[in-house]
């Protein structure tokens, strides 16, 4: 028994890793979300937000790790101190600014439904009353639709947009309410040939947010200050830009 | 156990003193916690709780149903029906239910834009929703898991009763409803109750389908208003009284069902 | 080599490419989630032996109070799903951890994805392993415990020498479930975003929509860990039943 308690514990020891005290963990969404973050087969995250969450950390001089953390436990990770900052294209919303700190805008994408192109519909209420509507959980999507289309609409709740996509081509949802520039990927794929962009929602700012922020721990004003001064020094320099013209037609900062 | 011999269970000393520790427990969770959200969210939850249970009781019921041919053809049949019998509750029991549940929700959907004809079926209304889905698959893994004990439990019925049975020239047929299953079921009944409340404790993967269980709801409570705790540790109280109505439950009908049999 | 089998079933070659172990395939991925699967694994059960360990010791010489707190545990843990109590000791147990050490004036530490998820599915583990090993302490004849008394034997000595060799035979049935409860377990850990196996599962299939590919390759290498282990359980289980007389 004394061999056992002896595994248990280095096996305890030998895993636990420790972060070191002045590296800051970039909680980032777990689940794939392209072209902004999604792993590849080599087992590395790839995508646009991933090359900015570089480019600050270099720009500000910050020590930072990824930490893959699942989407829907991000904010309790944050606040349980398991992660330091979330860039994982979080808007900056009133509700979220209760519990947490954001840091200044990096980009900004307008909201669209997507559906079937075989069916009538419009990003309205009445457009939409009646259709089953995937959403991711914990996103302002589903909260903009839990307030706009719940009753006449039927909602799902799905763990990732990922597989909201994929049973929007599997035609077991009519549509799905998601950032324009996530699902401008999808539809360019094979799978996105069902469908079709029916319409941007009708803008709520205090549900929609103000933009994609870094969110931070309340009080981590260093942290928001460093990461202000990186996403400032980035666009100031032009790497950016070189950033986002890889991967989209037009600019996404937003103004 | 009669209420005089539980009352003297639960009069000792230190077991006041816990339960009094316990009681001044709930009383501050529920002052110093936040739990203004319950109202709101009332109605929600029952629906969600309903969707639990019947979910639940549904599986576990055909679930049985499969597994006793499951445990019978295993303990009895001819090897062409044992082997895939028991590959499948090897298959089963070898895998997380959370990989199983992906497989044919996930699996299935991706077939559905290869093969347009399906969505022109009668089935497709039910095809498109979650829960036969999340039906299906813990249906299958409680068929599983029980056909296993119930293979064991058809094994263990001696064989000098069904040969009697046999020679009083009683059919097969008979033998099997009159004497092997209900002993068989005699013996798989202590497990049964376990294998339930395990079946009850994966339930709340159905959410990761979309399918709105009581779990799915408090999942909801946090999203919405970023409480973390408060919903959760209500969520595991809830499971918890479901596990002891259960444990009860088929502590009763054992009792019931080992009446007129010898032990 | 295999064509004529491609040239059958024209999916397969896609699979197969797809499964290959290096870049473009996802095998790689997949291969290292099992290995995150399987330390964790590891590490659960062995801390849930210690936590089974010392359980079964306190509800069978422990006091009223500790027989009843571990009552308190193990009915708690036994009814309330995996998955909530992977949620509650992620978040809060983390968060406790840290407040405790505060209020000690140490440094917070930080705790790993990988200690974390030992940390909660050994809890779990321990649970389940102090009902095995009660039982097979219970089952140990007392006449070779009051044997080995009669020949001056401490209590440490008499459950180190008599009661732990006597009862691991008793036990090792439960135990190897346990084990195979801690591979399947590991998979929970995907909902909170930790790279083990079914994670990794579920970012391949998502990117390549290859879903049945991906998720049929998980539940086979799920399916030889626990094939193996149960062989290898079965196995010494007959190594240790060698020498004991048969009940």
């Amino acid at each position: 028994m004394k061999k056992l308690a002896l595994l248990a514990t280095t096996a305890l020891i030998a895993t636990a890793a420790m972060a070191q005290a002045d590296q800051v963990r970039i909680g980032i969404a777990a689940e794939p979300y392209p072209p902004f973050a999604s792993p590849d087969a080599a087992g590395n995250w790839v995508g646009w937000e991933i090359e900015v969450i570089d480019a600050v950390c270099t720009a500000a001089e910050l020590d930072c790790v990824l930490t893959p953390t699942a989407w829907d436990g991000i904010i309790p990770a944050l606040l349980s101190n398991r992660i330091d900052a979330i860039m994982a294209s979080m808007s900056i919303t009133a509700d979220r600014l209760e519990t947490i700190d954001f840091s200044d805008p990096y980009y900004n994408t307008p909201t669209v439904i997507v559906g079937q192109r075989d069916m009538e519909m419009d990003a309205t209420p009445e457009g939409l009353a009646g259709k089953v509507l995937g959403v991711q959980v914990s996103t302002i999507h589903q909260t903009y639709a839990q307030t706009y289309f719940e009753g006449a609409t039927e909602l799902r709740p799905y763990q990732t947009q990922d597989e909201a996509n994929q049973d929007l081509a599997a035609g077991r949802i009519d549509a799905t309410q998601a950032d324009s520039l996530a699902m401008d990927d999808f539809l360019a794929s094979d799978a996105g040939a069902c469908c079709e962009v029916k319409g941007a929602v009708e803008m709520d700012e205090a549900i929609l947010g103000s933009g994609v922020g870094a969110g931070l721990r309340k009080g981590d004003d260093a942290l928001r200050e460093a990461i202000n001064a990186g996403i400032a020094a980035i666009l100031e320099d032009g790497t950016y830009d070189e950033i986002t013209a890889r991967y989209f037609a037009t600019s996404i900062y937003g103004n | 156990m009669n209420a005089r011999r539980l009352a003297e269970e639960i009069f000792v000393p230190h077991r006041l003193v816990m339960i009094a520790v316990a009681i001044g427990l709930l009383v501050w969770a529920g002052m110093a916690m936040r739990w203004h959200w319950i109202p709101r969210y009332y109605d929600l939850a029952l629906q969600g709780l309903w969707r639990t249970i019947w979910l639940l009781g549904l599986s576990c019921l055909f679930g049985f149903m499969l597994a006793v041919p499951l445990g019978l053809a295993q303990a009895a049949g001819p090897r062409i029906l044992a082997a895939p019998a028991r590959a499948f509750c090897t298959v089963i029991r070898g895998t997380p239910i959370l990989l199983q549940l992906w497989l044919i929700y996930y699996g299935i959907g991706s077939l559905f834009p290869q093969f347009p004809w399906i969505r022109e079926s009668e089935l497709w209304p039910y095809l498109r929703q979650a829960w036969p889905y999340a039906l299906l698959a813990l249906t299958l893994s409680f068929a599983g898991y029980e056909g296993e004990v119930m293979r064991g439990a058809f094994k263990s019925v001696p064989g000098g009763q069904l040969e009697a049975a046999r020679s009083m020239g009683m059919g097969r047929f008979a033998i099997f409803r009159r004497i092997w299953f209900p002993q068989a079921l005699q013996r798989a009944l202590p497990t049964l109750g376990g294998e339930t409340v395990l079946q009850l404790k994966a339930t709340p993967l159905v959410a990761t389908i979309t399918v709105i269980d009581i779990y799915a709801v408090s999942s909801r409570v946090r999203q919405d208003t970023f409480i973390i705790y408060e919903p959760l540790l209500l969520l595991a109280l809830i499971y918890l009284v479901i596990a002891g109505a259960l444990a009860l439950a088929f502590k009763l009908l054992e009792q019931r069902f080992n009446r007129g049999m010898v032990g | 080599m295999l064509d004529w089998l491609y040239a059958l079933w024209p999916g397969l070659e896609t699979s197969v490419g797809l499964l290959s172990l290096q870049p473009p395939g996802w095998g790689g991925n997949l291969l290292r989630g099992a290995v995150a699967s399987l330390q964790i694994a590891l590490g659960a059960f062995a801390l849930g032996l210690v936590i089974g360990t010392f359980g079964a010791l306190g509800k069978l010489h422990g006091g009223p109070v500790t027989r009843d707190l571990l009552s308190v545990y193990t009915v708690v843990v036994r009814a309330v799903p995996e998955l909530i109590l992977i949620l509650i000791l992620y978040y809060a147990g983390t968060d406790l951890l840290n407040q405790a050490l505060q209020a000690m004036g140490r440094r917070p530490v930080e705790i790993s994805g990988v200690v974390a998820g030992i940390a909660v599915l050994g809890i779990v583990q321990g649970a389940y392993a102090t009902e095995v090993l009660r039982g097979a302490i219970q089952s140990v004849p007392r006449g070779q415990l009051e044997a080995a008394r009669a020949y001056g034997m401490g209590s440490v000595q008499v459950l180190r020498r008599v009661t732990f060799p006597a009862m691991l035979p008793l036990a090792l049935p439960g135990l190897s479930n346990l084990w195979l409860i801690a591979t399947k377990d590991t998979a929970l850990l995907a909902i909170v975003g930790f790279s083990e196996l079914t994670l990794e599962t579920r970012q391949a299939a998502g990117s390549t929509r290859a879903y049945f590919t991906f998720f049929l390759a998980a539940g086979a290498i799920y399916l030889t860990m626990t094939l193996v282990s149960a062989r290898l359980f079965n196995w010494i289980e007959a190594r240790y039943r060698r020498g004991q007389v048969r009940q």
